[in-house]
Formats: structure tokens, C-alpha cells, sequence
């Protein structure tokens, strides 16, 4: 080879014929290119975006604070507090997550059984997954594993919203308790909502918050986050909050509730307090009762048993799920039962000797000897057996059963609870059906005086109570408004009952509070305007044997306490304007009069004084006692909802 | 013309040789190389000193070279033209001797802080060496079957260490790199057309070849094969890499997702984004409008390469423009068409723009020849 440049015209001429050929390909080759972005990026470009959205665009839903519960007053009864917690991401702890464990403990208890359940979660979910190390944190331990996170790898403090019943276990059996979804609640609902899937999501598990969990779980927000390939959160494109969920106005007075639940103390008992011209529910307590704060967090194996183990049943909802039967509380069915009937009228008499024999059986009267000549009032009044014995035999149990459906018995009156019991308004066809057997006069006896068959809720006797009182088809409600928006409040049509006959079965409830002779006349109101009607109720928990009843009926005292009989007592006042009924039930008791009608008549007060009841309205003898009882109860503050103890 | 010709006659000396640039190239290349810094620093996540700053010395570094190399008179390039062949040759056999391993291939040697990558030189020298080939052949022989057969030895010689290496991408490369010069030479055209069928011959055998004991391919090459015909087979495995570039491409749209918005290479659905990947980068953040500038930019390279080449009336600077230029085409076409997925997935930078020193550097000096060409053209 030269170094001297070669050219030629031919050469030259080649080149360039072949250098335009090339150039030729090589602009096709371009055009190709162009051709195919233009087809991706153009024509196709919708396709790939959503493609690439979908890569990279994750959803993530917010939690929505669950709506709050308030008092008929505003108190509130159901609320969201914070909670504190920490999660630790393994990626992010650089693999080992157990160093960071230790250095954790140091900070926070970590048992060490927890530790090792710990170890294995995180051996098990995936190294992006955040678990939670520790819940409910103080805001001391929260703030200290904050200060420390630089050399906590990993760990992230979180806050978030959790249940709280600020009034601890005054309502715990109306409001029931929120818990984490757990996999039998998914499989009782159909298409879930995706918010239930979240580990800290709460859902009303029993009772109110149950029931109205549509309205109280608000609608989950969502974050739009942009995850890389491996799924780890880059960062938050949007964040649209949830929408909190309805503020639900309950139709009770968290205060009386409270009165009602401390009056009641560690008795085995139920109060249920009814507006008689709204039908609204101002208190509905069961006792004992338990915290449902427990329950949120997570309630103890210990704490559990001893609540199953307890022989008084705090877990036990007694007033609208615990069926007594209502003993002399009864009486009234039966006598309006016998006007309605015409088999007597209010003058009507029969004689009580003490007892009196039906289907070849004695059927003692509760005075062994006898009230003698009884009318309609003083049937009540004096609560005598044997004159709705007599009464019973010539109305019959089927229109006795008819009466008691009219009054709310044997229904289920439906409250936004859970398990709320229909009772048991017995008839010839209902003991054919669930027997197989004829009715039987005696049963009918047994009945009258709510024995037998007979069985209702404190709710059911309240109801009816609210009828006798108001003359009104009264029917029981817990929801005064949802979301600011009223309920309304609704127009119960008249009765079906003569009210004439109702004023008669009245004025035996004034009798048994203000006659002298009255079974509960020690529990009367004084005040005039607040004029209180009731009739005591004491229902056998078993039979009393010939043999017994040979060695003269044992003292309810000398019996163990499972044996003893249930007191009940219904009422309402003031007796010429009623506004408000009470029922009252204490399991064991022993009688109405003396156990259930104090609590049911103090109750009561509370209810129409707006506050603790005025001492000068009870008889003179008892201020004392009511006084001391005042001092010793822990009422919340009506301004102040606290915490209860944890 | 004579050496005396070259130097009296038209042809600028000294200093003022850079008035004789080809400029408009100089900056074609140089808005290329700035598209490259702008990608970089989004592929960095708005960090410049990760790969833009690194690139940006590089690249200066790369200017001087090439303007240097235009200095140089071409009777100096058809002199070395075969020293510099056989130096790579060497090398290539030096790289399976002592070459270290890198990405399952050996490709480079490590000479002191220099990482040779011999392949790559092959590409310049074995232009330089056919162009003077070209050149001292008289034209009515280039389509004699020895004289034709001679540059097919020539250029199958470093294709086939290259291959061993194994590397199919730059071993294409090469033999489409010398085709395009012989191409250029006047070569007649049924050569071609036997070659091309042969390619395809040879192209069938390599596919019967898998899984026997003659297999002429890697598995791993095999799989990229696959991958290409059905990228959706796998899309978690071997086809990830083209289905999230093809997503990230399409994506863009008309005028792309914005500078450093580019969802796909943000969040690392896209590999080797600062490199192989880096023309997804740009029609995701850019879309089509950016994806076009940058290839229009490529053309006039190509273009004014080809000008220069066509007016050139020197052969052996008109074949060496037409094999750089050549080179520098299949270099961006098979990186383009391989991330819009029509080409089997292969390791090939994008020209300029991908981070990396040895591709830069090689291109550089390529341009260095071309412009040099350019400069000493006959007048």
C-alpha cells in the first residue's frame, strides 16, 4: 500500500452510487424505528400507561375513623383514642431482625415468649411486610422509640385510631365492642368491604356497634402510593382521607345509665328506663358488667375465664337477652285481661282464704293466710294470688296471652342489640306446639300471676309498663339521630285497651306505692308531682315442695344465693303525667318489694330530677341511707367523661 | 497525487486545520452526548455526580481526542491501518488468555487504571484496515472471488475470538460493520445475497444446534432468543427486561411523563437503565417527541457523516467515514430496535448517550477519523 491517495472517477462514481444505496438502507432502517415508537408511543400509548400505572400504582386504603356514639345529651359514649404502636419492616432492618429485638426490649417489655412468637412471624410474611411489635403504647414508651429510631433499623412508631368506651362498663352490654375482623366475621359476610382486610381495621362484634355498624364505619380513604419493583413504598402520589363514620345519637342518658349502674352495684341485676311518650330507651344497664375496653385491646386469657367463671354472668346481656319470669309484675296483664273480657268489672270482688284448688292441685296464695275479700286495686295492691287464680279460670290463658301480646309481651321488640329475646306469652296452641300437650288449668294459674310458662325481658316489662302508663302503643327505640339528623319521633297510636280499664289497672299501681297497706310502700316518692305507681314481682326459681311448705316457707336469707328467688318491680311516675317506666329485675333477690323496688324507685328519681335524687322525696327514715349510698357511688361528671381504669 | 501534492495542495495546515472541522458534526455529537448528561441525571434521581459528572469528563476528555485525531493527515491512519489490526488481534487473544470475567464474558483486558475493551477497538481498526484495502485494490478487482475473499478473512478472523468470547452482539457487529465498507467498495451484489443467505442457513443451524452436544450457543443466549420471540413466555424472568422497557416506552406517549416523572425507571422496573436502557428512560420521561429528536439527531450524524463521505474524493477517507458512520448506526438502530423489542434482548449501549467509558472513548476516536477524513479531503 502507498500513502499517496487513490482516486478515480470510476471508483468515485462507485462510491458514491453505492454510499446512496446505503444511505438508502439505512434511512429505511431509520424510518422502521420511527415507525414502530410512533405505533407504541402514539397509537398504543393508552394501552402502556395503564400497563405502567398498574406496575407502579398501588391503592392503598385508609382506615376511616369509626363513628362516634353519643348520649341522648352529647356525652360521649363510644369514641376514638389514639394508639400508639410500633411495626418493624425486616427489609429495612437490614435482615436480622433480631438485634434490633433486643435493643427494642430495652425500651419496651418484651416477654420472652413474645419475642419467640415474634421471631417466627417474622421467619414467616414477607421482608417488606410491617408487623407489629408492640400496640398500645404510652406515650412515654412511644416517644422514647422515636428517639431512638436511628438505631432501631426499621422500626417505625405509628400512630392510629382505636376504640375507647370512655363510660368503662356502664354500657357495655347496649354498646357491645369493637374488635379486629377475625376470619369467621368474613365468612358471614358477603363481599366484604377491602377495609376489613386491614390488620387494624375494628368491626362492631356484638351489641349496638354491631347492629349499626353500616352507619359507624364510615367509608375508607385511599392513598395513592408508587411502589418499586419489589413492592416497597416509594412515596405518596395522593391521599384522599376516609370519611368518618356517622355520629350515631343514642336515646340514652349516659348519666342515669351511670346512676343506674352503680345503684345496681355487684348485684346480679337489670334496669331498663323508657320514655313512656317516645318509647325511647334512657337507660338499659345490665349488672354486673365488664369493660369493653378489655375487649378492644384484646382481653386476657385470666381476665376472660374469670369473667366466664363469674356466678353473676357479667357477660351476660340481662335486659333485653335474660328472660325471667315476671311473677306479680304479671298481675296486670291478667286484670286487664279479665275487664277487657267483661268477665269482671273494677268492683268485682273474690274471696282469698289463702289458697284455692284448680285440676285437683292447691294453689297457695303468697299470705298463707289469706287477704280475704279482694277487689281489682287491692288485688294489686296486696298482690293476692288466689283472686287472679279465680279470675284466670273464667277469662282463660288465650286472652290472657292476647293481653300480654297487646302490652309488648312475647315479642321481640327490635332494638339495635344483639340477641334481643322474645319472651314467651303462653296460649293453649303455643303448649300444643312446643309440647305436644293440652293446657292445663293449672297452667293457667300458674300464668296469671306470671309463674309458669310465663317469661319476659326487663326490656318487655318495661314496654308494658310504658303502655299501662301512657295508654300508648309504646314501642322501645335507641336511636335518637344519625349524623346530626333527628329520628322521628314517632306517634304511637291508643292502646287497644278500654282506658278505663288501664286507669283501673293504674290506680292498683298507686296502691301498691301509696296505700297504706301497698306491698311497696316503703319505696314511695313523697313528692306529690312526681306520684310514682309500681307493682313488685317475685319470681320462684324453683318449686316449693309439700314438704317445705309443711315446715312453713324458708326465708329467702337462709337460701344460697342461686337459689334465692328474682326480685322484680316495674313503675312509672309521675302517675298523672307519666313519663318516664321502670323495670327493675334483681336475679336471687329474694322480693320485689324490698330489693328491686328501692333500686327500681331511685332510678326513677334520678330520671325525673335531671340529677341524683333529692333526698326530701323519699320517706323520711330512708335520707340517711340514701345520703351514705350517694357518697359512696363514683359518678362520672356530666361535662367530664374520664377514662375509666384500664 | 503525491505526497508532496497532498501536502501543497489544498489541504489546511497547522492550527488552522480547526476551521477545516466538520462542525455541524461536532455538534450533532455534542447534543447528542448533552441528551446523554440530561438522562443520566434523571436515571440518578436528579443527582449529578452520580453518572452525569463522571460522563461529562469523559466526554470532554473524548472532544480532545477526536479533535486531536483530526490533526493527524490520513497517510498516517493507511499507515498504521495494519500495525493497529494486528494489535487488536492480539489483544483479542490476549483477552482469552488473561481477560477477566465480567457479566459471564470475557471482554476486557485491565491495563493498569485502563479497562481495554479490545472488541470494541476491533471495530475502528478493522474499518481502518479494509478502507485501505479498498483503496490500494484497483477497482476493477474488488469483486474477484480471491480479492473478495480476502476481506471476508479479514473480517472473520477478530469476529470469530470475539465470538468465543462469547459475544454475539459485537461479533454481528463486526461482520456488518466490514460488510457495510465492502458494501460501500463496490462489492459485487450476489456476495451479499449469498451471505444473507448463508446468515439465514447459519441462523437455522444454531436453533436446530440446542440442546445437543454441538450446542453453538449459550443457554442464556438461547433464552434471549426465546424471550425475543415471546417476551409474555416469561414475563418475570428472562422477559421482565423487554416487557418493562416496552411498557416504559409506550408509556411515554406523545410528549412523555416529564422530566424525572418517569414512573417506570423512577421506581426500578427498568435494569440497567444508566446504561442499555437509557433510550427507555428518555421516550418515557419525553415520549415520542424526545424518542424522535434523538433519533433525527442520530440521522444527521449519519447524514453528514455520508455527505462528507460522498464528497470526499479521497476513496480510503470516504470508506473509512462510510465504516465509522456505519458502525455508529448499527450501534443505535440495534439498541433501539432491542429495547422496543425487536431485537433479541443483547447487552448494546446506546451511542453517546449510555453511561460508560470504553464505548465513548471508542466513538470518539472513530469521530476523531471522520473528522480527520473531513479535514484532509483532497480540494
Amino acid at each position: 500500500m502507498t500513502n499517496a491517495p487513490r482516486q478515480n472517477d470510476a471508483s468515485g462514481r462507485g462510491i458514491t452510487r453505492r454510499g446512496l444505496m446505503l444511505a438508502g438502507i439505512q434511512l429505511g432502517v431509520v424510518t422502521t424505528l420511527a415507525l414502530k415508537l410512533r405505533s407504541m408511543q402514539v397509537e398504543q400509548a393508552e394501552q402502556y400507561r395503564m400497563l405502567a400505572d398498574g406496575n407502579s400504582i398501588k391503592i392503598r386504603l385508609l382506615v376511616p375513623a369509626r363513628g362516634l356514639i353519643h348520649d341522648r345529651n352529647g356525652i360521649v359514649i363510644a369514641g376514638n383514642e389514639q394508639n400508639y404502636r410500633v411495626t418493624l419492616t425486616r427489609e429495612e432492618a437490614g435482615g436480622d431482625v433480631e438485634p434490633v429485638l433486643h435493643r427494642l426490649a430495652r425500651l419496651i417489655p418484651i416477654s420472652d415468649a413474645r419475642m419467640a412468637e415474634l421471631l417466627d412471624e417474622f421467619s414467616k410474611r414477607s421482608a417488606i411486610t410491617p408487623i407489629v411489635l408492640a400496640d398500645r403504647l404510652t406515650w412515654e414508651q412511644f416517644s422514647s422509640i422515636a428517639v431512638n429510631a436511628p438505631a432501631l433499623a426499621g422500626v417505625t412508631p405509628e400512630s392510629g385510631l382505636s376504640r375507647v368506651y370512655p363510660r368503662g362498663g356502664d354500657l357495655a352490654h347496649v354498646l357491645g365492642y369493637v374488635g379486629p375482623v377475625s376470619d369467621y366475621d368474613l365468612s358471614k359476610i358477603e363481599n366484604p368491604d377491602p377495609v376489613l382486610m386491614l390488620p387494624e381495621f375494628q368491626l362492631g362484634k356484638v351489641g349496638f356497634e354491631a347492629r349499626m355498624e353500616e352507619h359507624l364505619r364510615g367509608k375508607a380513604g385511599q392513598r395513592r402510593v408508587e411502589v418499586n419493583s419489589a413492592g416497597r413504598e416509594m412515596r405518596q402520589l395522593s391521599r384522599q382521607e376516609g370519611e368518618q363514620g356517622a355520629t350515631v345519637q343514642m336515646t340514652i342518658d349516659a348519666q342515669l345509665q351511670n346512676y343506674a349502674a352503680q345503684r345496681m352495684g355487684q348485684e346480679s341485676a337489670a334496669a331498663v328506663v323508657i320514655d313512656v311518650q317516645t318509647g325511647d330507651i334512657v337507660t338499659i344497664c345490665s349488672s354486673p358488667s365488664f369493660d369493653p375496653n378489655k375487649f378492644v385491646r384484646g382481653i386476657s386469657s385470666p381476665d376472660y375465664k374469670a369473667l366466664m367463671n363469674h356466678d353473676h354472668r357479667p357477660l351476660a346481656d340481662k335486659t333485653v337477652q335474660g328472660v325471667y319470669p315476671p311473677g306479680s309484675t304479671f298481675k296486670m296483664v291478667t286484670l286487664l285481661a279479665g275487664l277487657e273480657s267483661g268477665v269482671i268489672n273494677a268492683g268485682s270482688r273474690f274471696y282469698c282464704p289463702g289458697y284455692t284448688t284448680a285440676g285437683g292441685r292447691r294453689f297457695h296464695c303468697w299470705r298463707k293466710g289469706g287477704h280475704g275479700t279482694v277487689d281489682a286495686v287491692t288485688s294489686l295492691s296486696h298482690s293476692c294470688d288466689v283472686y287472679y287464680y279465680e279470675l284466670a279460670q273464667k277469662v282463660g290463658i288465650d286472652r290472657i296471652a292476647a293481653m300480654a301480646r297487646k302490652l309488648g309481651l312475647g315479642q321481640r321488640h327490635d332494638l339495635p342489640m344483639s340477641a334481643v329475646a322474645e319472651g314467651i306469652a303462653p296460649d293453649r296452641a303455643w303448649k300444643q306446639a312446643r309440647y305436644g300437650q293440652a293446657w292445663q288449668v293449672g297452667d293457667s294459674l300458674n300464668a296469671s300471676i306470671g309463674q309458669g310458662y310465663v317469661l319476659a325481658s326487663p326490656l318487655q316489662l318495661a314496654v308494658m309498663t310504658a303502655r299501662i302508663a301512657s295508654g300508648l302503643e309504646v314501642r322501645p327505640r335507641l336511636v335518637r339521630a344519625i349524623d346530626g339528623v333527628a329520628q322521628p319521633v314517632p306517634d304511637f297510636p291508643a292502646l287497644d285497651v278500654n282506658p278505663a280499664f288501664l286507669r283501673v289497672a293504674r290506680a292498683g299501681m298507686d296502691a301498691v306505692m301509696n296505700s297504706d297497706t301497698g306491698t311497696a310502700r316503703r319505696s314511695r316518692i313523697i313528692r306529690e308531682d312526681w306520684r310514682m305507681a309500681g307493682k313488685t314481682g317475685t319470681s320462684q326459681v324453683r318449686n316449693i315442695t309439700a314438704a317445705e311448705r309443711a315446715r312453713g316457707v324458708v326465708s329467702n336469707d337462709q337460701l344460697p344465693w342461686n337459689r334465692r328467688d328474682h326480685a322484680l318491680f316495674v313503675c312509672f311516675a309521675p302517675l298523672d303525667a307519666p313519663r318516664y317506666a321502670v323495670s327493675v329485675i334483681v336475679e336471687h333477690g329474694g322480693g320485689g318489694s324490698t330489693v328491686a323496688s328501692p333500686i327500681a324507685r331511685d332510678i326513677l328519681l334520678f330520671a325525673l330530677n335531671g340529677g341524683l335524687p333529692p333526698l326530701d322525696a323519699v320517706p323520711g327514715d330512708q335520707r340517711d341511707a340514701m345520703e351514705e349510698r350517694h357518697n359512696a357511688m363514683h359518678l362520672f361528671a356530666p361535662d367530664a367523661p374520664r377514662l375509666t381504669r384500664a | 497525487m503525491s505526497y508532496l501534492d497532498y501536502t501543497v495542495a489544498q489541504t489546511p495546515t497547522g492550527i488552522r486545520k480547526i476551521l477545516y472541522l466538520n462542525w455541524p458534526l461536532v455538534f450533532l455529537i455534542a447534543a447528542v452526548a448533552s441528551i446523554g448528561f440530561l438522562m443520566l441525571v434523571s436515571v440518578a434521581g436528579g443527582k449529578v455526580d452520580t453518572w452525569a459528572e463522571p460522563q461529562m469528563y469523559r466526554f470532554a476528555a473524548g472532544m480532545v481526542i477526536m479533535i486531536a485525531l483530526a490533526f493527524v493527515p490520513m497517510w498516517f491512519w493507511r499507515g498504521i491501518s495494519i500495525p493497529a489490526y494486528v494489535t487488536c488481534v492480539l489483544l483479542l487473544v490476549g483477552v482469552e488468555l488473561v481477560g477477566t470475567i465480567g457479566m459471564g464474558a470475557q471482554r476486557w483486558i485491565d491495563i493498569g487504571p485502563i479497562r481495554l475493551q479490545p472488541s470494541e477497538l476491533m471495530k475502528i481498526s478493522q474499518v481502518l484496515l479494509l478502507a485501505a484495502y479498498y483503496d490500494w485494490l484497483p477497482p476493477h478487482r474488488v469483486s474477484r472471488p480471491l480479492w473478495v475473499l480476502i476481506p471476508v478473512v479479514l473480517i472473520l478472523a477478530p469476529t470469530g475470538l470475539v465470538l468465543i468470547q462469547p459475544d454475539l452482539g459485537t461479533s454481528i457487529m463486526l461482520v456488518a460493520g466490514g460488510g457495510i465498507v465492502m458494501f460501500v467498495a463496490g462489492v459485487s451484489l450476489w456476495y451479499f445475497g449469498v451471505v444473507i443467505a448463508a446468515a439465514v442457513g447459519l441462523v437455522a443451524t444454531v436453533l436446530e444446534s440446542r440442546g445437543t452436544d454441538w450446542q453453538l450457543l449459550k443457554d442464556y443466549q438461547f433464552r434471549r432468543i426465546d424471550t425475543f420471540l415471546d417476551p409474555t413466555a416469561d414475563p418475570l424472568g428472562a422477559g421482565y427486561n423487554i416487557i418493562q422497557s416496552q411498557i416504559a416506552l409506550g408509556s411515554g406517549g406523545w410528549s412523555g411523563r416529564g422530566f424525572m416523572q418517569g414512573t417506570q425507571s423512577r421506581l426500578n422496573f427498568l435494569p440497567e437503565k444508566h446504561t442499555d436502557f437509557i433510550f427507555t428512560v428518555l421516550a418515557e420521561e419525553f415520549g415520542f417527541v424526545g424518542a424522535m429528536s434523538l433519533l433525527g439527531l442520530y440521522t444527521l450524524i449519519i447524514g453528514f457523516c455520508l455527505y462528507s463521505a460522498l464528497s470526499n474524493r479521497d476513496r480510503f477517507a470516504s470508506l473509512i467515514t462510510v465504516g465509522i458512520s456505519g458502525t455508529f448506526f448499527l450501534y443505535f438502530s440495534i439498541n433501539m430496535a432491542t429495547v422496543m423489542g425487536m431485537l433479541p434482548a443483547k447487552g448494546s449501549p446506546l451511542p453517546l448517550v449510555s453511561y460508560g467509558g470504553t464505548s465513548l472513548m471508542i466513538l470518539m476516536l472513530g469521530f476523531g477519523l471522520v473528522q480527520a477524513a473531513h479535514v484532509h479531503r483532497p480540494r
